[in-house]
């Protein structure tokens, strides 16, 4: 892209882009560490303090963020890509700072619901592929924001499919749970949570990929099937 | 949970605009100043009812083309056009064309305002009286008719004796425009209109603009690119001589189709 000639106006821009991405990696750091605590038996000390951590540092730069997006539209009047650019960022903060506190709600019930031998299946295993999952669906999407990349959007879209369909069969199975064993419904419930936060982060981070499409090809990609999207975006 | 498979996809209206008849019809149209050519080609339709705005750096082109819609660059020698501007029904470019019937059809604002030394009121019936015989009842009517239209009577009933250079430069503009609207044009051409008014005058005059077009056919050259996004329903931009990129201002200004516009309208030009 060329350069304004308001130089300033460039820098600007520049500032809300990286920011996006500084706080990106600060959301993909606390959310490793929320599925560390997913995965292990014995809960590291201190982490959990980290995470909750994470979180207060992501609301900050949420709030940084969204005053540099009204400072540039009050002072530049941005159009066109600008505009979609500034929209979008403002956008991508707020699916950001709710992964955040999706993770660390995680975190937090991954150290109520551990123990119990039981559900450690669903819980060890299941659960936490699909945060797995989760993380990688953000790693995408942030590289698509990264690199402007719109072609990345649909294979967001299909790991979110994905991980939907994983939500289901973890329900099904607490649900089984549950019914043969009423002593396991206050842990399985709190594992129903952490499940439900994983599936609430692959869509913020399926919202985050198809704003990038918003950005870069100007049109509106959101409640659209992975084909759909494949076919709009390969359009022109 | 994402189940959009099982519903339709809300999508926003591609077209915010009801469809609109061309007021005047550009076909291939070339200019000429002496031997430099002024406009490359331009094909375009005016949409009737509607405010087109003219955007573009300087020297692209966009006065020159207002220009040709009332043939204003005939007064000058050696400037001259060719291809058609089809309006009512005739190619304006022809050369048997009445051109003081034309400009009192298309009816044109300057940058700077340009008022009669005379009274407000003359200012006004001055031009009325070219084309129309009017009684005194009925030219009264007239002037507070198109300065009501211009949104200037209640500034100007007490004083229409009052020569119109005392007025503010805000108001002489709209005194302009009254002058321009009281021969009863169809189209208004406005050429920067707005370019040398305080913030105050020129949100009067874009008001004006939003309200003139519910009768009146409107063209606007403006370098405010906000100005355009704000009054216009169709804007055209313009670089040397050419036109770039043509179609509904509310898709031009968030995702125009040429790099060449993206680059204008986002401040990366030059």
């Amino acid at each position: 892209m060329t350069e304004h000639t308001h130089k300033q106006f460039d820098t600007d821009m520049e500032a809300i882009r990286s920011g996006v991405l500084t706080m990106g990696g600060m959301v993909e750091t606390q959310l490793s560490r929320a599925i560390q605590l997913l995965e292990q038996e014995q809960e590291e000390s201190g982490l959990i303090d980290i995470v909750a951590a994470d979180e207060q540092s992501i609301n900050r730069m949420q709030v940084e963020m969204d005053q540099q997006c009204s400072q540039i539209i009050a002072k530049r009047q941005p159009a066109a890509i600008d505009l979609r650019m500034v929209l979008t960022v403002t956008k991508i903060v707020n699916d950001l700072e709710r992964i955040g506190d999706e993770t660390k709600k995680v975190a937090y019930k991954a150290s109520q619901t551990r123990g119990h031998q039981r559900l450690a299946q669903v819980r060890y295993y299941d659960v936490a592929r699909a945060g797995e999952r989760a993380k990688e669906m953000l790693q995408l999407a942030l590289d698509s924001f990264a690199r402007l990349d719109p072609n990345l959007a649909a294979d967001v879209v299909d790991i979110d499919e994905e991980i939907d369909a994983a939500f289901s069969s973890v329900m099904r199975q607490l649900i089984s749970y549950m019914m043969e064993d009423p002593r396991t419904i206050s842990t399985a419930l709190e594992i129903v949570f952490i499940a439900k936060s994983i599936e609430r982060i692959g869509d913020h981070a399926k919202n985050i990929a198809e704003a990038v499409v918003q950005v870069v090809k100007g049109i509106d990609v959101r409640h659209a099937t992975a084909d759909q999207i494949r076919a709009e975006v390969a359009e022109e | 949970m994402n189940e959009t498979g099982l519903m339709t996809r809300p999508t926003a209206a591609a077209s915010t605009l009801p469809p609109s008849t061309p007021k005047m019809t550009i076909k291939s149209l070339d200019f000429f100043y002496g031997k430099f050519q002024g406009l490359k080609d331009i094909n375009l339709e005016i949409a009737e009812r509607r405010v087109t705005a003219f955007i573009g750096p300087s020297g692209c082109g966009k006065s020159t083309l207002l220009r040709t819609l009332n043939r204003m660059y005939s007064l000058y020698p050696g400037q001259r056009a060719t291809g058609e501007i089809r309006f009512n029904g005739q190619n304006i470019l022809d050369a048997g064309v009445d051109l003081n019937m034309l400009r009192a059809k298309v009816g044109m604002v300057f940058q700077k305002p340009t008022p009669f030394p005379m009274s407000i009121y003359d200012n006004i019936a001055f031009g009325v009286r070219l084309y129309e015989n009017l009684g005194q009842r009925e030219m009264d009517e007239r002037v507070e008719w198109a300065l009501t239209k211009a949104a200037m009577w209640d500034e100007a009933k007490d004083k229409l004796k009052q020569s119109g250079m005392a007025l503010s430069g805000g108001q002489q503009q709209r005194l302009c425009i009254a002058r321009a609207v009281s021969v009863k044009p169809d189209v208004l051409l406005l050429d920067e209109p707005t370019s040398a008014l305080d913030p105050i005058s020129t949100a009067k005059i874009e008001e004006l603009i939003t309200e003139l077009k519910v009768d009146y056919t409107i063209a606007i050259v403006t370098h405010n690119m906000q100005q355009a996004a704000r009054v216009s329903d169709y804007t055209a931009y313009m670089y040397l001589g050419e036109l770039i990129e043509f179609g509904e201002t509310d898709q031009l200004f968030l995702k125009p189709k040429r790099k060449e516009t993206e680059d204008y309208i986002t401040g990366r030009f030059g």
